[in-house]
């Protein structure tokens, strides 16, 4: 008898999902499905408002990366507007965007995923979250809290604000840097730098610690999409869009934002508030089937696969040793980790460089203009991935159509076929262990899901897993928190 | 010009006879706070956040709309008071879209400001849902509908100091709305001289100048207030004349 078990809602992510695994009459796994459950309908409350709201207004869309909101709305905004943003503006946007980066890998990486990594799978789950963390790794923890807490004050720096900084508007910014702030910067800058050397430096015993980890979280070939320097190095905001397949070559020509929907697909599935976005081509056009030849994977592990380097040194030397380990496109999706301590290193100097810069924020900060496109994308490296904003307007600059693309959307099929790899190899029948559990919802978590953006959904995050028979009866139920 | 000697939250005062309550508390150094009144504009009483107790009279007055009387008793904040401008204002709060996040206005918004000093958190009614247009048709200002506290101030704006007579107020009860020449979108009304002492006007972010964003208010609320005070300097230097 086949039987389907559900782990609802999923917890450490942000956001509301659950997980259903169906087991076949012996036992083994027949499939499993990723839902996420909440819907707040950003797309539709949008339209009627004017496109300089929606940085502000899209912003809110999540707490954990308002500002890859922001900018990509700003952005969106700058291309109906017909306008490229003055250098200062460009440069400050940029700033913005890796103090979002780093605070938010801080957070996936030390507060959410450490615990995990470091008290194990398999440890007691009232203390395996950051205050099990704090009392067993404390040195870790104060410096993880440190390093958000940097990239939180960048952020406000130029925002004015940690959180919702309705800062960057289409042509530009609202203001500049706060001096004071800078100096603060300036000054802890140096303890950032060695923060994030120390955490990639233990990153190797992570990956030695957890072979079977390593090996069953979403290790399977897929594409990468990403934003790339012109020189092909690794870029978070200005620059044409790749996709390379799991040997690491270009599939199709680099594209501008606006070209997105000749190259990706969306589909809807009914059980799911979570679209699932796929590669046109590598399916020959045709919707999802179950191979699934259109998956791509976006964030932390895609941007560190596609680029040539990273342009820092530190993180280049970082780069290198992690391809040197695990080749030159490494697939499974535990290494998002890594990816994220890479580009922790590459936040932290390119910040630097920009703090240093006797000119930065020099020059006019915004350009004006009228309402000349009637449609705008806009695009961004959030931490989680790549963000698309596409607006349609009127001729006044009233919204009249808003579609956006999120990272998490970008990774669904990716992390389908990760949980079903998962449950593969640690599910054996229907009396699932707690570790079990925590380590399918550990496979999600390697993404770094944002629901509440991907959705626009809110929610506690409580866990219930449910062993179900093929008519939806329930046979076992595990809850916690 | 003989005096009217009152008291003011047990302040005395002496004020000009025919000075409203609202004037003559900036007298006794007590600020009371309005929405719908402007210095140099006339007199609505829309808005009724200006309510004021006088001994021996039973009901609340707005002090915008009350002369002073000789021996008034007056008292501007009492827990009655207090609680009625609370109600109101949430009743304001849950008949439009005021949505500080995305708002122009924010941080300078006087609806806003008042809710931060009357402690109104949260709203305790549940209106239908509204869905109201923007009217960004106008080259260099937008009107959202859902911002409005229907205060007039940007009717009366227009009408006694440019004298165009563009903005009317339209429907009856939660459909009152503003209407630019009879209802007509802004961009074509031709009474309207693009002056801009509406948006000057407006407390809230109802009125904008367009390509402003959050927080971006710049316009000045008192430029109204400083012309018709100059108008009047003006003209008193004709008579003198």
């Amino acid at each position: 008898m086949s039987r389907t078990l559900l782990i609802d809602p999923v917890t450490r992510i942000e956001g509301h999902a659950k997980i259903t695994v169906r087991l076949d009459d012996a036992g083994a796994v027949q499939d499993t499905r990723f839902h996420v459950v909440e819907f707040r309908g950003f797309e539709a409350f949008c339209r009627g408002r004017s496109v300089y709201e929606m940085p502000a207004l899209t912003a809110r869309t999540c707490g954990i990366c308002p500002v890859s909101h922001v900018l990509t709305g700003a952005k969106a905004g700058d291309a109906i507007l017909g306008v490229e943003p003055p250098p200062a503006a460009r440069q400050l946007r940029r700033m913005m965007n890796l103090g979002q980066i780093l605070q938010s890998h801080a957070l996936s990486f030390f507060h959410l995923s450490a615990p995990d990594l470091l008290l194990g799978f398999d440890s007691a789950p009232g203390a395996r979250n950051v205050f099990g963390l704090i009392d067993a790794e404390p040195e870790i923890a104060r410096r993880g809290i440190r390093m958000r807490r940097f990239g939180q004050e960048v952020i406000a720096a130029l925002g004015g604000r940690k959180i919702h900084p309705a800062w960057a508007v289409p042509g530009g910014v609202l203001g500049n840097i706060d001096p004071e702030a800078l100096e603060r910067l300036r000054t802890e800058h140096e303890t950032i730098v060695h923060d994030a050397k120390w955490a990639w430096a233990r990153y190797g015993e992570l990956v030695d610690a957890h072979p079977a980890e390593v090996a069953a979280f979403g290790d399977f070939p897929s594409l990468f999409l990403g934003i790339v320097s012109q020189d092909g190095n690794w870029e978070h905001h200005d620059g044409l869009l790749r996709f390379i397949d799991a040997e690491g070559n270009r599939v199709g020509e680099d594209f501008p934002a606006e070209r997105y929907a000749d190259v990706i697909g969306e589909v809807a599935d009914a059980d799911t508030y979570l679209k699932s976005p796929y590669h046109l081509g590598a399916q020959g056009g045709k919707a999802v089937g179950p191979e699934a030849p259109g998956t791509y994977r976006v964030g932390p592990l895609a941007r560190v696969n596609l680029a040539e380097r990273m342009g820092t040194p530190l993180a280049d030397a970082a780069l290198a040793e992690f391809r040197g380990e695990f080749g030159r496109v490494p697939l499974g999706s535990f290494h998002y980790h890594g990816a994220r301590l890479i580009e922790i290193l590459a936040c932290v100097e390119q910040l630097g460089e920009l703090l240093n810069d006797p000119d930065l924020g020099r020059g006019p900060l915004r350009a004006e203009a009228g309402i000349n496109h009637l449609r705008g994308v806009g695009v961004s490296e959030a931490p989680r991935g790549t963000l698309f904003h596409d607006y349609r307007v009127d001729e006044d600059g009233r919204i009249t159509g808003v579609r956006m693309i999120i990272a998490t959307g970008h990774n669904n099929l990716a992390m389908n076929r990760t949980i079903g790899q998962i449950a593969e190899a640690f599910v054996t029948g229907p009396d699932v262990a707690e570790g079990v559990l925590n380590r399918i919802e550990a496979g999600i978590r390697a993404y770094d899901p944002c629901l509440s953006c991907s959705t626009h959904a809110v929610g506690q995050m409580p866990l219930v897993l449910r062993v179900e028979g093929p008519d939806g009866t329930l046979l076992h139920e595990v809850a916690r928190g | 010009m003989a005096g009217v000697n009152l008291k003011i939250d047990g302040v005395e005062i002496e004020a000009p006879a025919g000075e409203n309550l609202m004037q003559a508390a900036v007298r006794a150094g007590v600020r009371v706070p309005g929405l719908c009144q402007l210095d140099g504009l006339s007199v609505v009483g829309a808005c009724r956040m200006c309510m004021v107790e006088i001994a021996g009279t039973p009901r609340p007055r707005p002090a915008c709309a009350t002369p002073v009387g000789e021996s008034m008793d007056v008292h501007t904040d009492t827990p009655r008071l207090r609680e009625h401008r609370r109600v109101l204002l949430e009743m304001l709060f849950a008949e439009g879209q005021h949505i500080c996040a995305a708002c122009v206005a924010s941080g300078a918004c006087e609806l806003q400001n008042l809710a931060a000093e009357l402690g109104v958190d949260h709203v305790n009614f549940t209106p239908p849902p509204t869905r109201l247009e923007m009217d960004l048709s106008h080259p260099r200002f937008g009107y959202d509908p859902s911002r409005c506290v229907l205060c007039t101030r940007c009717v009366r704006a227009c009408a006694e100091v440019e004298g165009a007579f563009t903005w009317g107020v339209a429907g009856r009860g939660r459909e009152t709305h503003l209407v630019a020449d009879l209802g007509v979108p802004w961009g074509e009304a031709e009474s309207c001289t693009s002056c801009g002492k509406c948006v000057s006007a407006c407390p809230v972010g109802a009125l904008f100048e367009k390509g402003t964003s959050v927080g971006e208010r710049r316009v000045p609320r008192a430029l109204v207030s400083t012309l018709t005070a100059r108008r009047e300097r003006e003209s008193h230097r004709e008579v003198l004349k």
